[in-house]
């Protein structure tokens, strides 16, 4: 496999307007050349209609798309060179796997020799050369993905775009896709936007994570900095779960910033937080960042356990704090453990130990 | 629900399927064997006379291939007029959908002494086009083959555009998006997805026109005049003007199995396209 330098996409203020409706909102996105970059989101926060404006097939109200520093905005899409996997991922039904894959270069006018050639590559690339004479609905739905991501990459595409490629797989399948796709990309070294609403996908295919509400960028960082360091109440709630508890901004203590809760507890947030004192704040705290003990500990909550939830490698506690507020803890679960009965009263302290995150309201 | 029931709930249809389509044509065939106007022995007599004549063949093939003229003209507009309602905006489709019936809307008479207006020899056509100076005299359009096809287009053309943008808005938009996005321009997606795709369609369209247009009785007669003659003049003539009834019936069979041939083999090609949808 020759290697290609990827190419870099440029969104600059990208701004689309469907009446008085904002479907996105002054996006400005900078993607390197070879880089996956997964957009996240709600469905209906605008990832679909970013997706089109790259294409060409929405001209946006505002802003500009460069690929390579160069606008493109003026290129219909047959003439941006931007390679899309659809959802229900839109092979010819009239047309064998050979003449689907054959299509864009077809196009190109590549002489027939090359031509073939060129498919029986792309056939083998995806493992799927058996299956050259057949037509689309023979396959099933993994094989049809592996086409469309054949048929795509066979014109060499600048930049690919897939809409929401795993949906209609079953879950076994999904991974095999995921990891099939993301060794694709990196062989092309081809520069990748993946649209998804499902965060185990975009935190492990993704080089970099823009999660997206409400036609607004939240957050773009690695999959990494999203999970452990999110800016953001709504991305800390969209990806991964976890337990808010409202409070009251306090004091400088040491290094952390002392937030007081409404169940009654005083705590030490992580370090960094600059919120203003008497603010009104959501601390968040992931289930599987709190350790669970009987004896004291520092910078707990206390509580009691009011559920006890065996869920295979965790133990899940369901805890009843001060406030008639739940807070949920997630316990690894180690061979010969006794769980911790129902009513039993405990202490839930983040590990390490000052793991609080706070947002203002 | 059971079989029996199901074959139940079919029998009034059947009975009028059977009262008003399979009888007639039983005594239509009963008839076109009779050896006088009055009855008389069975006689093959008068499908022998059909075929002996050049001149009555020479009808025949006229009115096979006037439909065969008014069918493609009808494709030629009515496939991008198909196209452009399966693409246009919800609200835009209506109104089109709403022109393209217009004319089933209209009665055959109003519609047809209308053209006529149009394409007379002072009509608006031939002013227009005298006044623009595109030709010296007027062009002959009305009692011409060439004004029966017009017509018989337009008037058919919801018979044409109808199941097209029926198989046309069924079609995965994706698909033309993921040819473009492949580097295709609009006129190669229309050629290699959307005509192969909209196939079924097209073929029903053009059953439907050309079943209508060679049997258009009052178009081909006000439009082509007296010196045209197609087939459903000719078996009116026959008929009504010689009473010559099983001469009548006889030239009706022929004509019904001719057109059947045709229907059969569009059909057929039709079947071909049908697995991908
Ligand atoms: N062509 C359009 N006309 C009007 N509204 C649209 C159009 N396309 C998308 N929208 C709206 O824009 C919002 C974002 O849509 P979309 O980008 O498809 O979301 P996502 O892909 O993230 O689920 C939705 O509320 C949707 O209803
Ligand atoms: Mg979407």
């Amino acid at each position: 496999m020759e290697s290609r330098r990827g190419h870099e996409l440029h969104l600059a203020g990208i701004t689309q307007r469907f009446g008085d409706y904002v479907a996105v909102r002054d996006i400005d996105l900078k993607i390197g050349a070879g880089e996956l970059v997964a957009l996240l989101g709600p469905s209906g926060c605008g990832k679909s209609t970013l997706l089109r404006i790259i294409s060409g097939f929405m001209p946006q109200t505002e802003g500009k798309v460069f690929f390579d520093g160069e606008a493109v905005d003026h290129l219909p899409p047959n003439k941006r060179g931007v390679g899309i996997v659809f959802q229900n991922y839109a092979l010819f039904p009239h047309m064998t796997i050979r003449q689907n894959i054959a299509y864009g270069l077809e196009v190109q006018r590549v002489p027939a020799a090359r031509l073939k050639t060129r498919v029986d590559e792309m056939l083998d690339l995806v493992h799927m050369g058996e299956f050259a004479e057949r037509y689309p609905r023979q396959l099933s739905g993994g094989q049809q993905q592996r086409i469309a991501l054949a048929r795509c990459l066979a014109v060499d595409p600048k930049i690919l775009l897939l809409d929401e490629p795993f949906g209609a797989l079953d879950k076994n399948l999904r991974l095999d896709m995921q990891i099939e796709v993301k060794r694709l990309q990196r062989e092309y070294g081809i520069t990748t936007v993946l649209v998804t609403h499902d965060q185990e996908e975009a935190l492990s295919m993704a080089d970099r994570v823009a999660v997206m509400s409400r036609g607004r960028i939240e957050q773009i960082a690695s999959p990494t900095d999203i999970y452990d360091r999110p800016e953001t109440l709504f991305v800390n709630q969209f990806v991964g779960s976890t337990n808010v508890l409202p409070g009251i901004a306090g004091e400088m203590a040491g290094a952390g910033q002392q937030v007081t809760l409404a169940c009654g507890e005083r705590i030490a947030l992580a370090e960094g937080s600059r919120l203003a004192t008497g603010a009104q704040v959501q601390v968040s705290i992931r289930p599987e960042h709190l350790t669970l003990q009987t004896a004291p500990l520092d910078n707990a909550i206390t509580g009691v356990i009011k559920a006890v939830m065996p869920l295979g490698p965790q133990v899940l506690y369901d805890i009843a704090v001060g406030d008639g507020t739940d807070i949920k803890v997630s316990v690894p679960r180690k061979r010969g453990d006794e769980f911790l009965l129902s009513g039993t009263r405990i202490f839930a302290a983040p590990v390490p130990p000052a793991g609080y995150r706070a947002f203002p309201v | 629900m059971s079989t029996a029931s199901t074959t139940r709930l079919t029998l009034p249809l059947t009975a009028l399927f059977a009262v008003c389509f399979v009888a007639p044509l039983c005594v239509l065939v009963a008839l076109s064997l009779a050896a006088g106007p009055d009855g008389g022995v069975a006689t093959i007599g008068h499908y022998a006379a059909f075929v002996g004549d050049r001149f009555n063949a020479s009808i025949l093939f006229d009115t096979l291939w006037l439909g065969v003229k008014a069918t493609l003209v009808c494709l030629l507009f009515g496939f991008p007029v198909a196209w452009i309602c399966a693409r246009a905006h919800v609200r835009w489709q209506s109104v089109l959908i709403f022109l393209v019936v217009l004319p089933i809307l209209t009665s055959v008479v109003v519609r047809t002494f209308s053209w006529i207006v149009i394409l007379g020899r002072h009509g608006l056509l031939n002013q227009i086009v005298l006044g623009l100076g595109l030709a010296d005299e007027p062009l002959r359009l009305l009692y011409s083959e060439a004004g029966v096809i017009i017509v018989l287009a337009q008037v058919q053309m919801p018979l044409m555009v109808l199941p097209i943008l029926t198989v046309l808005s069924r079609i995965d938009s994706n698909l033309f998006d993921a040819s473009q996005a492949l580097g295709a321009g609009q006129w190669r997606t229309l050629w290699r997805v959307a005509v192969p795709l909209s196939m079924p369609g097209i073929i029903a369209g053009c059953i439907l026109t050309y079943a209508a247009s060679i049997t258009a009785f009052v178009t081909q007669t006000l439009i082509g005049g007296a010196r045209l003659i197609y087939m459903p003049l000719f078996i009116y003539q026959q008929a009504v003007g010689a009473n010559n009834w099983p001469f009548a019936a006889a030239i009706s069979v022929i004509f019904m199995v001719a057109v059947l041939v045709v229907v059969a083999v569009l059909n057929g090609f039709g079947r071909r396209f049908e697995k991908h949808v």
